[in-house]
């Protein structure tokens, strides 16, 4: 019964190649000489460092966007994950009708489309909540809104899998049951916690909509907010150099976790290998 | 229940006291936003500066200037934009279907280090940011770009980035197609595909026992992917615009960007951003309904 049709595996394949070949490329002409992003005139680092004004490294609105890229992920990431992990691990146990509402008030941002999450937040910012401007802090709301319910899929699965034995087992050891959740609960979840650190990281780092709405010029403008408005206009392929940095960043960060789950699961026994770290992170069994 | 059993009652306040401060969050920058929209939307508009002024109280809305939006989508302007963000979308979901369903089955009939390789590669799209995708495809396809050149040595000549329909609706599957081929490939993953085989062995052919078997079993998968890579689909303004920017191609969301950010008609934008959420409300609740019921049944 196992045969494999070759032609499903070429369509693969083929998909592979539409999917992440033009990404290639377009890393590749950050390193063209000439000005063009399109006609290949040589190898040269002119966009990254070379140019003294219209690198990457020279640019001040390249580097602005930049550094607003980091700062909003790395502020996303700190509120985002332990503001998650407590919502997760609260509405796992807490059984009532509020708990109810809560749950689908937990799932809904999930599911909006991030244009009506954008046009929510901007009017409200302009209407209600007058007192937090728009730009960095309103884009910083926005991030931890639409990311929270990532964070506590995450965490939940992983309640799910390790089951309430521990915890009792605690208690039943003399432990009170905030101090099962401190010393047995809360090490427990270090995987879930570590792989949503870098799934909030890498989608405020992706985002655009909640940015774009919620920015408020020039100076609140994030790397995906800077390549929309570039990209069409002649631009150097500094903008290239601008979007591999990002992309970087993000496989960086995807990097960095799942050393630290392999390393983790290494040292707690639990089935090890960068596989089941994969696992963590895309909430798949691979 | 998956807490520890029968909590005593001096601690019954702890996890809601957990998902406190969560839930406040959501209420404040979720729910209450989401009011707002309305109230904006069936609010007033201040006669000298046009600014809109949002109504809090709903016995005072007035729907003057939504009704003009709605009649504008029913029989005016803004139907075409409708009609072709829905054309646009279901061509695109269908794509995704054609190209995302057979990688999907593939890499569910495969195991070990080859499945895991493939795997891999098809998650790398999730960690490229979606404007470092659509970048890479502005570049192939300006005039001199790569794949212009090569269409136009084939004897394809097109002017690929201003106002191409086919552009657009293939932009669309690009960005969105990984979003149905991970849910499609986890249930196809859990099929019963002994029940195949028993097809096959009580004589269906290889075509009958898939368009019977398989392609029924695989509906969940089927409907899941739909809904994600629908929903963000209808919301999508960027695509369009980076890939287009021609009111040949406008969708419901070049609309709302255009009312809310660029001329300031913001009774207009919110009353847009209502209706789109009415349209997609069926599709929210069917998907979160689903998942919830999933949960239901892992927890217990």
């Amino acid at each position: 019964m196992k045969r494999r049709p070759p032609l499903l595996g070429l369509l693969t394949i083929l998909y592979v190649m539409w999917s992440l070949v033009p990404v290639a490329i377009a890393i590749l002409f950050s390193f063209n000489d000439g000005r063009s992003r399109t006609v290949w005139q040589g190898f040269s680092m002119r966009w990254w460092t070379g140019d003294p004004e219209q690198s990457l490294l020279h640019d001040p609105a390249l580097r602005t966007a930049l550094r607003n890229t980091l700062v909003l992920a790395g502020g996303s990431v700190l509120v985002t994950v332990p503001l998650g992990v407590l919502l997760a691990v609260g509405l796992q146990r807490w059984r009532s009708r509020a708990a109810t509402s809560a749950n689908w008030l937990n799932s809904l941002p999930l599911v909006t489309p991030e244009i009506v999450m954008g046009a929510a937040l901007l009017l409200v910012f302009t209407h209600l909540y007058s007192g937090i401007p728009l730009g960095r802090p309103a884009q910083l709301i926005g991030h931890v809104t639409f990311s929270l319910g990532f964070v506590v899929v995450t965490v939940r699965a992983r309640l799910t899998s390790i089951g309430p034995s521990y915890e009792e087992a605690a208690r039943d050891l003399g432990a009170n049951r905030t101090q099962a959740l401190r010393w047995v609960l809360l090490p427990l979840l270090t995987p879930a916690i570590m792989a949503s650190a870098v799934i909030v990281f890498a989608t405020s780092v992706d985002d655009f909509v909640i940015s774009s709405f919620l920015s408020s010029g020039a100076s609140s403008e994030t790397v995906p907010v800077r390549i929309y408005s570039a990209v069409r206009a002649s631009s150097s392929p500094a903008l290239n150099a601008l979007a591999t940095t990002m992309v970087a960043l993000s496989f960086l960060a995807l990097g960095v976790a799942l050393l630290a789950l392999t390393a983790w699961r290494r040292r707690h026994g639990e089935q090890a290998g960068l596989r089941s770290a994969l696992g963590d992170v895309t909430q798949m069994e691979l | 229940m998956s807490g520890p059993s029968s909590p005593p009652a001096d601690r019954r306040w702890l996890w809601p006291a957990l998902a406190g401060p969560g839930t406040i969050w959501l209420i404040v920058f979720f729910a209450v936003p989401a009011y707002g929209v309305a109230c904006v939307a069936f609010g007033r508009v201040d006669p000298i500066f046009r600014d809109a002024i949002p109504v809090w109280n709903p016995l005072q809305w007035n729907f003057d200037g939504a009704g003009e939006v709605l009649r504008s989508v029913v029989d005016g302007p803004l139907r075409g934009v409708f009609l072709r963000t829905i054309v646009y979308v279901v061509a695109a979901v269908a794509l995704c279907f054609l190209i995302g369903y057979p990688i999907a089955y593939w890499l569910a009939r495969h195991e070990g280090p080859r499945r895991a390789l493939v795997l891999g590669l098809i998650v790398i799209p999730f960690w490229v940011s979606f404007l470092m995708r659509l970048l890479a495809w502005v570049n192939l396809l300006e005039p001199d770009g790569w794949f212009t050149r090569v269409a136009r040595t084939i004897g394809v000549e097109q002017n690929w980035l201003n106002g191409n329909h086919g552009t657009v609706v293939i932009g669309l599957v690009y960005g969105y197609v990984p979003f149905l081929i991970l849910p499609l490939y986890a249930s196809l993953e859990r099929l019963d595909w002994r029940l195949v085989e028993a097809a096959r062995d009580l004589g269906a052919g290889a075509r009958q026992a898939f368009l019977r078997v398989t392609l029924p079993l695989s509906r969940p998968g089927l409907a899941a992917g739909a809904v994600l890579t629908a929903l963000p689909m209808f919301g999508d303004y960027y695509t369009n615009d980076i890939l287009s920017r021609s009111p040949r191609t406008e969708m419901i969301g070049n609309q709302i960007d255009f009312f809310l950010n660029q001329s300031s008609q913001k009774t207009k934008g919110a009353t847009l951003v209502l209706l789109l959420s009415a349209l997609l409300a069926v599709a929210m609740s069917w998907y979160l309904v689903s998942i919830a019921r999933a949960r239901r049944e892992t927890s217990t």
